[in-house]
């Protein structure tokens, strides 16, 4: 038999290295098929089959999926943007004018970020309604809703607190506008924007703030929830089709 | 679906009261009790593969916009020049845009409060789940109270001059009764309004006003969130 290509993939998926990584092993019967899902420890938050209705784009329109997407897309290009940046005043702005004018595709990296964020943020709007009118919300799956909705207020946060990081006048008065917002809970307002920014005005205590919600806390947080989000779906019976369903889990005692 | 059922279920369906359950099939009323034969396919490769095209064009997509369009970059921020206006991410602008209407409490605290709440409760409220449209039952009791409301809403909104939530509440309201007339003899659309829940009615609602609350004020508002025209200047 002439060597082609599906022969060299194959050869390689039965070498003793590839062996030793992937648990799986080489075949392409249902059985591999689903050990390459049950063995995997990311591919197995999801189910080992679906339904093959859930998997129309008019389902879903994929809009979880594209969340997810922006979300690593971010986290990539974020981990590079911190390779540059200093969270300190005025430090950080000219750190802007760097990925501007001496970073390698610096203004690249930091426009896909810029506009992945927005897209992020549009993207799980979208998904929030989508899920609503198709009525995926209902039981068993109203505790992953209210998971969703967690989700979308860290990912306005998320959002929110990068925005500030360029120390640009836009940032300023932005994260400016929003902290006044935040004043006016009652009783508590004052403080509660004195915490947020460590300070009673956007200072440079705030930017150091918001740099460590916006590459440490914020992101763990929704890595967390994103996961439980995905393994939620598996438990709660795969993506919603539609159907009268008997609830999951256990029966009440 | 106006047409009156030929007849009503005369046992008690409580399944606490009672734990007999008789189920009337009639046309067009129940799609769910028929079964469906789900067909399955493998997650990997099918889902997987088809999560990955969607990933791959969504980057293409995002990439080609940052080689073309680049990201705003002002000057170094300065406590001492204060922009007019001052402008919050686009996300928040129809909040912002509440705060030109409402006192900060109500439009920045009270609001966004009562949204995330409602957004949290609804799948723990019967009526969202069961989703029965709106107007086939109890059709009278339910006019009076969607008019009592609506009524209320729009002197509310009158009086604090919120007129970007005024218009979309006025055009659901309206699309609201043209599903609740009696009719024998309607059309496709008209029956799928007239099935359409409560919550229908209200995400619609809250969708609109918040869609147009954002887009005045990213595109509408000028120094002094003063009413500019986009187009002009």
């Amino acid at each position: 038999m002439p060597p082609t290509i599906e022969g060299y993939w194959n050869d390689l998926r039965s070498t003793k290295v590839w062996r030793s990584v992937f648990r799986s092993g080489t075949g392409t019967s249902t059985l591999h098929r689903a050990l390459a899902v049950q063995q995997n420890v990311f591919l197995h938050l999801a189910s080992v089959k679906m339904r093959r209705r859930s998997l129309a784009f008019s389902a879903t329109w994929y809009l979880g999926t594209m969340s997810l997407a922006t979300f690593l897309i971010l986290t990539a290009t974020g981990i590079l943007l911190m390779l540059y940046y200093h969270p300190s005043v005025p430090q950080a702005y000219a750190d802007m004018k760097d990925l501007q004018f001496v970073v390698s595709a610096g203004v690249f990296l930091r426009n896909l970020h810029r506009w992945s964020a927005h897209a992020m943020v549009f993207l799980v709007f979208a998904h929030m309604f989508k899920v609503f009118y198709r009525g995926a919300y209902r039981p068993p799956r109203e505790f992953n809703w209210v998971i969703g909705v967690i989700l979308l207020i860290l990912t306005l946060f998320l959002s929110y607190t990068g925005y500030l990081l360029p120390w640009d006048q836009l940032a300023f008065w932005a994260i400016t506008v929003g902290a006044n917002i935040m004043s006016a809970v009652p009783v508590m307002g004052r403080k509660v924007r004195f915490l947020m920014l460590g300070g009673n005005t956007v200072n440079a205590n705030a930017l150091l703030r918001f740099y460590v919600l916006h590459c440490v806390i914020l992101p763990l947080v929704a890595g967390l929830l994103i996961a439980i989000h995905f393994w939620r779906i598996r438990k709660d019976g795969g993506l919603h089709t539609g159907q009268v369903e008997t609830p999951a889990g256990a029966p009440n005692e | 679906m106006s047409d009156q059922k030929p007849f009503q279920a005369a046992i008690e369906s409580d399944s606490r009261k009672a734990p007999v359950r008789i189920a009337f099939v009639t046309r067009r009323t129940s799609p769910q009790v028929k079964a469906e034969s789900d067909q399955y396919v493998m997650t990997w490769p099918e889902g997987i593969f088809r999560v990955l095209v969607v990933c791959e064009v969504l980057a293409i997509i995002l990439v080609t916009m940052s080689l073309f369009w680049d990201a705003p970059l002002e000057g170094l921020a300065d406590p001492m020049q204060t922009p007019n206006p001052a402008k919050a991410p686009w996300y928040f602008l129809g909040l912002q845009e509440l705060l030109h209407y409402f006192p900060p409490v109500v439009g920045g605290v009270l609001i966004p409060t009562l949204v995330v709440l409602a957004l949290v409760i609804i799948p723990y409220f019967n009526v969202n789940v069961e989703a029965e449209g709106l107007w086939l039952r109890n059709r009278g009791k339910r006019l009076r109270i969607f008019a009592a409301v609506v009524l209320a809403l729009i002197v509310f909104l009158i009086v604090f001059e919120v007129w970007a939530v005024l218009a979309p509440t006025v055009l659901i309201a309206a699309a609201m009764l043209f599903a609740a007339r009696e009719a024998n003899n309607a059309g496709r659309f008209r029956r799928w309004l007239i099935l359409r829940p409560l919550s229908f009615w209200i995400m619609t609602w809250f969708l609109a006003s918040a869609s147009l609350l954002t887009g005045i004020g990213t595109f509408f508002r000028g120094p002094g969130w003063s009413w500019v025209w986009p187009w002009k200047e």
